[in-house]
């Protein structure tokens, strides 16, 4: 019962599979995959008050690890729909497409409940390598700018595993175990040692790259621009919430006593992150470049919450990086669905948008505006919530960076929402929204608006399951 | 909870609040425009009509908070949504809500193109605007502060005129730049006090430092909202871009904000700041005053000229606000509510010849009084009004700030009086040209009903505030005796302070 979502999606990749051997399946693959999407929903929802453990105790099932399972399966199901029919995909792999997609899903799940060192790693290969293989997918430009993106993520990608497997072979010789529940007493009695500084500081970096912190972000632009919308929207969003999901498990391990080292080059990188995404955000012209360096900036948020490293903090990283997918997923939808031929948008090609679309238009408006982190969305509540975490912890200066941080990120993702709503669309064409797509974008307003008015039940929630495993 | 008088009735601040929103959304559904109008109408004048109970119901002999509604909001950072109104808010939310059916009777033909988008903004824009001058919780009052900078971008950016990307841009910028320092501010309060209740942090015990940071962040915020010189330059460029309503809104509702965060917050929180610091604002108010004044003398653009001599005026309520004695800042509420009244009109006025003329040069309205004498009637009066002419309204304001002023520092207030007679100067300038000057024009037509009958209520406040001005200034005695009184015990304390030293 405990392994129902990933059996689920296990199942099904071997249908897809099968799918994929015949010529031009990708609508039924497409059908497929949402089918599993919704399923593995569902399971997860179902499993999300039992706790367990399997595989040798490898494997762990707790309120924790099922809630993110559910926000993970949520945000495919929302790529899928509005996704369409892939037309930045190549016609002739769409099947395989969905093949890797839901195995990339299969990894995270898998991930995000691993709790041993080997099949940690083993989970994030999954995950990671069908990625690589779903960004050059894209139908061919002309420039194999695909090809280019592709190369930087897989050669990047493989750089940081290297330097967190390298960690991990520290971690393994320092305390002779690869099991969370011996590690974390075992690293704590070790607290302050610098070879354990190092070891859990190269750990981190496999999961710096998954969440883009500086200065392992080198991919995003290039990915972000090179990959297809729906890949991108995929990159973007969801397997963020695995990386955060084993940072906060990677923090347990630092003794709170012996933190001062790692806390200041914690802050250093989230500082960076923040200055360098928001400050290269603001001279982009490629909206997906743009949402990039945006993605870079949240990153360097999202530590805010690691930094204290107190169950609270740690629950606002969820809970913002919760929040961070649907927002990314809003503006992505818009993304997706203005851009005709699955072509890259630039920021003047949403003009006139609120004629064109106005639901579009509307999404687009509360995406943009809840990542700007403007109240009553969810962004303002998330920054909101960090901010006072860590200031509470007295980190006085970082918070004043970081607010600085926001005032300099509304210019960029304002002049979105100005092209969008002041300009006129001049003779572009008004861009029909299908009907599922239509209900995804409302839902996602609803809980953009939601988590950020009543974020009473999901802290709750997320400081629950924060406490499971801290 | 001491500070607040729970309401066991009714729950009228809550009805005020969520009703336009609830209009917002019903206004979803709704296709027909004319039908649209006439909801938006009525759901702003249910609204006026709900708020008047506030003013027959209220208790001016209590310095509390009033018709207190208090529930649990995220415990977890004990932040509550705690509403309530004490003498100094509730005119300010009896301005709002009287104002906004005229914001939407002003917009009425002048807004041809997406009127449900132009009213569901215009509605959520009433839920923000009174929820900031009703929020008892920080929290609360800043995620309505700045919630309110999306419906107001759009009103400039997509129905305002030629310029209005560059306005609504700046708008948003400045104003969302100002208040990013005042969330640190807050939170730093928090932590201070393990609570977001603003009561609750007044009168407490913090070192003068700690004081001085929170004024800079609270006066950055609140002196761009105002706006005070130097702070004010997005004020004309959004003015002269925003839709008459737009233009409204700002003038009469949220240039307020400021002052009342002033009010609200740098008085009562951080006294000790204010104290030190109050000189210095005092003379930015002059300046405000002066250059207000001078630049409005130079405008052919009819909301320009309005625009600038809003920054003056502002600048006469911010100088009644620092000179901290009654009559001054008695004067400076009243004046608050006068400026909401008279240039909250004269932006409808302008408003009405655009629509006419589509034209806000005063030159393209020269001598049009034999063409529209009943127009002409009502921007005399406006006019009188806002120059501060006795029996009007801004005279009782002004005449309190300026005896106030005078009974603190005679060079102060002395250098404030130039502003007076500036505005004389420029408002008869206007009307000079609008009433004798140039040919008049055969092409327009007089106001008809409707334009009437929104302006008309405002000539009644003019009026009725400027001669019989008790009945404003009663609700307001004890909430300003105590607000004085916070602000005296902290100089008491810093005296003593003082004299502890060896």
């Amino acid at each position: 019962m405990l392994f129902v979502p990933e059996l689920i999606l296990l199942i099904g990749s071997l249908l897809i599979f099968g799918l994929s051997l015949g010529e031009g399946k990708g609508a039924a693959a497409r059908k497929m995959a949402l089918v599993l999407g919704i399923l593995c929903g569902f399971a997860s929802f179902a499993t999300l008050g039992t706790e367990g453990v399997l595989f040798f105790a490898s494997y762990q099932v707790n309120l924790f690890t099922q809630l993110l399972k559910l926000i993970v399966s949520l945000g495919m199901v929302a790529v899928i729909i509005f996704g369409g029919s892939l037309r930045g995909v190549n016609r002739g792999m769409r099947s395989e497409y969905y093949l890797f997609m839901v195995l990339s899903i299969l990894g995270l799940m898998m991930l995000i409940s691993s709790v041993e060192l080997l099949a940690l790693f083993i989970s994030l290969e999954l995950s990671s390598y069908a990625l690589y293989l779903m960004v050059p997918m894209r139908d061919d430009s002309g420039e194999k700018m695909q090809m280019e993106a592709a190369i930087k993520y897989i050669l990047f990608g493989v750089v940081s595993t290297g330097i967190m497997l390298y960690g991990m072979s520290y971690i393994y010789g320092l305390t002779g175990t690869t099991y969370f529940n011996e590690l974390v007493p075992a690293m704590h009695v070790l607290a302050g040692e610098p070879v354990a500084i190092l070891a859990i500081a190269m750990f981190m970096a496999g999961f710096f790259y998954k969440l883009a912190v500086f200065p392992f972000h080198f991919w995003v632009p290039d990915v972000y621009q090179g990959a297809s919308n729906a890949t991108t929207a995929f990159i973007a969003t969801v397997p963020k919430i695995g990386a955060v999901a084993i940072l906060i498990r990677i923090t347990a391990l630092i003794a709170p006593e012996a933190s001062t080292t790692i806390v200041s080059m914690l802050m250093i990188l989230a500082l960076c992150s923040m200055f360098y995404g928001n400050l290269s955000a603001l001279v982009q012209t490629d909206v997906k470049r743009m949402l990039g360096f945006s993605g870079i900036s949240h990153a360097g948020f999202v530590m805010l919450g690691l930094i204290t490293m107190k169950e609270t903090g740690l629950a606002t990283s969820l809970y913002y990086i919760s929040g961070y997918v649907f927002m990314n997923l809003a503006c992505f939808l818009v993304i997706c669905k203005a851009s005709a031929q699955g072509e890259n948008l630039s920021i003047d090609s949403l003009s006139g948008l609120y004629k064109r679309a106005p639901l579009l238009a509307l999404t687009l408006l509360v995406g943009m505006m809840a990542l700007a982190g403007i109240p009553p969305f969810v962004g303002f509540m998330g920054k909101f919530m960090l901010l006072t975490g860590a200031l509470k912890e007295g980190y006085l200066t970082l918070v004043i960076l970081a607010a600085l941080n926001t005032a300099i990120a509304i210019y960029y993702y304002l002049s979105v929402v100005r092209v969008a709503f002041c300009n006129d669309p001049e003779d572009r064409p008004d861009i029909k929204v299908d009907g599922l797509t239509r209900v995804v974008s409302l839902a996602l307003l609803l809980i953009i608006v939601y988590m950020g008015v009543a974020p009473k039940q999901i802290m709750a929630l997320a400081t629950s399951a924060v406490q499971v495993i801290f | 909870m001491d500070f607040l008088i729970i309401n066991e009735g009714f729950p009228y601040l809550s009805t005020l609040i969520f009703l336009p929103l609830f209009g917002a959304f019903i206004l979803l559904f709704l296709q027909d425009e004319n039908i649209q109008r006439i909801w938006a109408l009525a759901i702003t004048a249910i609204n006026a009509i709900i708020s008047l109970p506030l003013f027959t119901g209220f208790d001016p002999d209590t310095a509390k908070y009033q018709f207190g509604e208090h529930v649990s909001w995220i415990p977890s950072l004990d932040i509550n949504y705690t509403l309530g109104i004490d003498g100094i808010s509730l005119l300010l939310v009896l301005l709002t809500t009287m104002i906004m059916p005229l914001c939407v009777l002003g917009s009425w033909s002048y807004i041809e193109k997406r009127v449900k988008e132009f009213m569901i903004c215009l509605l959520i824009m009433e839920t923000a605007m009174l929820g900031v001058f009703m929020a008892l919780d920080f929290v609360l009052f800043y995620v309505l502060w700045e919630a309110m900078l999306i419906p107001m971008y759009l009103l400039i950016g997509v129905w305002g005129g030629p310029r209005r990307k560059y306005a609504s841009i700046k708008f948003f910028l400045y104003t969302l730049a100002g208040s990013v320092m005042l969330l640190v501010a807050i939170i730093a309060l928090y932590l201070k006090n393990g609570t977001f209740s603003i009561p609750m942090m007044m009168g407490q015990d913090y070192s003068t430092t700690f004081q001085l940071w929170v004024f800079g962040a609270f006066f950055l915020a609140f002196a761009i909202k105002v706006p005070m010189f130097p702070f004010h330059t997005w004020l004309p460029a959004a003015h002269v871009e925003a839709p008459t309503a737009g233009s409204v809104i700002l003038a009469s509702v949220l240039l307020k904000m400021g002052t009342y965060g002033f009010l609200r917050f740098c008085l009562p929180i951080t006294p000790l700041a204010t104290l030190t610091l109050g000189p210095a604002i005092l003379w930015l108010s002059i300046a405000a005053i002066l250059y207000g004044g001078f630049t409005a003398l130079a405008q052919s653009d009819m909301k320009k000229l309005i625009a600038y001599s809003s920054v003056g005026h502002m600048g006469f309520v911010t100088l009644g606000i620092f000179f901290l004695n009654t009559r001054g800042l008695e004067g400076a509420i009243l004046q608050m509510i006068n400026h909401g009244v008279t240039t909250g009109a004269l932006f409808l006025c302008v408003g009405m010849m655009y629509e006419r003329t589509h034209s806000r040069e005063i030159k393209d309205h020269s001598g049009i009084a034999r063409n529209v004498p009943v127009f002409v009637a009502f921007l005399t009066i406006f006019s009188l009004s806002s120059l501060a002419f006795p029996a009007t309204n801004s005279f009782v304001g002004e005449f309190l700030i300026l005896a106030g002023a005078f009974s603190v520092n005679k060079i102060i207030a002395g250098a404030a009086i130039p502003g007076a007679i500036l505005a004389a100067a420029y408002m008869f300038r206007l009307l000079q040209y609008v009433l004798f000057k140039g040919p008049g024009r055969d092409d327009i037509e007089d106001l008809n009903w409707r334009e009437m009958v929104t302006l008309a209520p405002l000539v009644c406040f003019v009026f009725w505030i400027g001669l019989a001005p008790e009945p404003f200034l009663d609700v307001m005695h004890t909430s300003v005796a105590y607000l004085l009184e916070q602000v005296d015990m902290a100089k008491a304390g810093a005296n003593l302070a003082m004299t502890q030293l060896p």
